[in-house]
């Protein structure tokens, strides 16, 4: 099975969950898809190696034949390239490897060259094979680190994926084609605001999801009406604590600590697969 | 020469705009006259890389200078390779700061005053 | 005018929780809510929308049917696969590049406007706020955040400050919110992730020359991560200006949409984020 684990807003234990869940059941891959702040890893610490990096192609530009007229640049939706009377200059982390500068340009100036955007990790630690992706500094295109990533799951083996936060395209292409999404939320008005936000995106990705509740206990009850009204399992409640917390800030994952929590994270699994 | 002046407003009693790339206007002025005109910065509207076409959009207009604010160095390179001048770092009215500039006491800017951003992430 | 933006690499922080606590506080003031993949700030502020301005974000490809001769060239041609096989596209995919509309022989295809979101220009019991809403799964960007401050400027011409909720990261958006900023105010959380990306925010505000200086949030949550944000901040001269502890009394007042202040104004924790806004006062000015 493929879950995913995922939240509208930033630090509302979305890794937590992820991280706990791993360790909790056996034959794990786990797929930090987080490529911008990669954290998984600071609570498995598996030692990381390098397997694959990541390119696309971007153009290269034949300064001989370039006659300076301008066409790609007026053309460039990104501002990628800029054309002076004396000088074509190229900016890379803009281009979106859209192919549009090559069709336009009358010279035949264009070629197209590799170019690294990210790189994908692996470890193994505790029954829990962990990959992580990593954007290269200045890329600002997630998205093929992503997809790369996705190819990497083995569908035998329990595969959760930490999704980036947010409700945009990095959020869409993690939680896409999985079989059960989880949102994580916190029992606040901010918590709820942006849970619906998720809930209207995976709901267009046609995603089966259920929601777990992080930080629980303050008596802020809009988060239950809001998912009793629309039909949504609330799968897991993790209490609001300050040894949980304390944890959390050490980098140790709270399950690996206490039994009990060990075992709601299994229940938590069996749930979702009864629900499927 | 001509200099174009990254502007908040669209006359001489505008402020410098710290953003080079975002501004809304830029005033292109003739310091000898004080005569300018006023060009709308389409490059305001851009997702990313709104410096670099706010940076063609200036040597288009002729100006063989620029006064701003901020200037990354997507937008230096552009204006650099076309040899305009670049004075950043600069704030206060159009009107005073045009002054400033014909009594010689903007210092130009020898690299940009900030760091490459658009789609600068880790 | 002043501009003060509040900023934290991580989300979660408490970053829009001080932001309301400082609208109790600020007098004369413009709020901005740039923190638009996620915005918050509403909740507690309450405004009530007085206007609402349609936002661009990249344009999509439109296909006209009747002059669609069905070549399928644009199929072949478009890098994201944003056109299906029956000749429709997919608008999440299409990342607005024009391509299919350059190739089109028939002339069928047209890139449009298409509206990402909203701007709101708002009035709270505060003064004046200025938010967004993006529509779902749109990218969060610095055009959308410029466009925010761009309009909390405007009408903070005349105001003492306006200040400014920042998205989380370190990218675009962030990038933006700090833009032309007079002082940014980092919160951090002592953990590891926390300080981490405390760390990356610095370095950006440091790259646009803006002044800055460092709130602790939670700080009892890890007193020793708490200590290593401090010697952090020392090594690069950086002020703390204040060590919030974990207080309930921050879900409570959301949660009945108000700030901090509002809920009791002579608890200790007020009167700590009071300091921090002193602080901040003479900091700026």
């Amino acid at each position: 099975m493929i879950l995913s684990i995922a939240s509208g807003k930033g630090g509302t234990g979305k890794t937590t969950v992820a991280v706990n869940l791993a360790i909790s059941l056996e034959d794990v891959q786990l797929l930090d898809c987080d490529v911008e702040e990669p954290n998984a890893n600071i609570f498995v610490k598996a030692d990381l190696k390098r397997i694959e990096t990541i390119y696309r192609e971007v153009p290269d530009f034949d300064l001989e034949k370039c006659n300076l007229c301008g066409a790609c640049a007026d053309f460039c939706a990104y501002n990628a390239i800029a054309v002076t009377s004396k000088k074509l200059i190229f900016f890379p982390e803009l281009c979106h490897s859209c192919g549009g500068c090559g069709l336009v340009c009358r010279e035949n100036a264009i070629r197209w060259r590799r170019k690294e955007i990210g790189e994908i990790y692996r470890g193994c630690k505790d029954g829990i094979e962990i990959y992580q992706g990593k954007l290269k500094v200045g890329e600002s295109i997630p998205i093929p680190v992503i997809r790369r990533m996705k190819e990497l799951i083995d569908r035998s083996k329990n595969v959760i994926i930490d999704s980036p936060p947010g409700a945009g395209c990095p959020f869409i292409e993690s939680v896409k084609g999985s079989d059960f999404c989880l949102l994580v939320t916190e029992p606040t008005p901010f918590g709820l605001y942006d849970l619906k936000i998720a809930v209207e995106v995976v709901r267009k990705l046609k995603v089966p999801f259920g929601v777990v509740v992080n930080k629980d206990g303050g008596g802020y009850k809009e988060v239950d009406l809001f998912c009793r009204s629309e039909g949504i399992p609330i799968l897991l409640r993790i209490p609001h604590s300050e040894e949980i917390a304390r944890l959390y800030s050490l980098g140790v994952p709270f399950s690996s600590q206490k039994r009990r929590w060990k075992e709601e994270f299994e229940r938590l699994f069996e749930s979702i697969e009864d629900l499927r | 020469m001509k200099v174009a002046i990254s502007a908040t407003g669209n006359d001489l009693n505008a402020f410098v705009d710290p953003r080079f790339g975002r501004c809304p206007f830029f005033i292109l002025i003739d310091p000898e006259n004080m005569e300018y005109e006023v060009i709308r910065n389409e490059a305001s509207q851009s997702m990313g890389g709104a410096g670099i076409k706010a940076a063609q959009t200036v040597i288009k207009s002729g100006a063989g200078a620029v006064i701003t604010g901020n200037m990354g160095p997507n937008a230096f390179a552009v204006l650099k390779a076309e040899g305009v001048k670049i004075y950043a770092g600069v704030s206060g009215k159009i009107k005073d700061v045009i002054q400033q500039f014909k009594e010689g006491k903007l210092k130009e800017s020898e690299s940009a005053s900030v760091e490459r951003h658009f789609g600068m992430r880790k | 005018m002043k501009e003060i933006v509040i900023l934290s690499g991580k989300g979660g922080t408490g970053k829009t929780s001080l932001t309301s606590a400082f609208a109790s506080l600020a007098r004369n003031s413009v709020f901005a809510d740039c923190d638009v993949d996620a915005p918050d700030l509403h909740l507690v502020l309450r405004p009530k929308i007085k206007k609402t301005i349609g936002f661009h974000g990249m344009k999509v490809a439109k296909i006209n049917k009747e002059k669609c001769i069905e070549c399928k060239r644009c199929i072949e041609v478009c890098k994201f696969g944003a056109i299906n096989e029956n000749l429709e596209i997919e608008k999440d995919e299409c990342e607005g590049c024009g391509v299919c509309s350059y190739v089109c022989p028939a002339n069928a295809i047209e890139m449009v406007d298409r509206i990402s979101g909203f701007i709101y220009i708002s009035e709270t019991r505060f003064g004046p706020m200025v938010h967004a809403k993006l529509n779902p799964g749109e990218e969060a960007s610095g055009k959308l955040v410029s466009q925010v401050k761009e309009k909390a400027r405007e009408i903070a011409i005349d105001k003492e400050f306006l200040i400014v909720d920042g998205p989380p990261g370190i990218a675009c958006p962030a990038i933006a919110a700090l833009s032309g900023a007079d002082l940014a105010l980092m919160v951090a959380e002592p953990t590891l992730t926390g300080i981490h990306d405390l760390d990356r925010i610095i370095g950006v505000a440091e790259h646009f020359g803006i002044k800055h200086a460092v709130c602790i949030n939670k700080s009892n949550l890890n007193l020793e991560n708490a200590d290593r944000i401090k010697d952090y901040c020392k090594e690069k001269d950086i002020e703390v200006v204040g060590e919030i502890p974990y207080d309930v009394n921050f879900v409570k007042a959301v949660v009945e949409g108000k700030t901090l202040l509002e809920l009791d104004r002579t608890s200790k924790t007020s009167k700590l984020i009071s300091k921090v806004w002193e602080r901040l006062l003479q900091l700026i000015t």
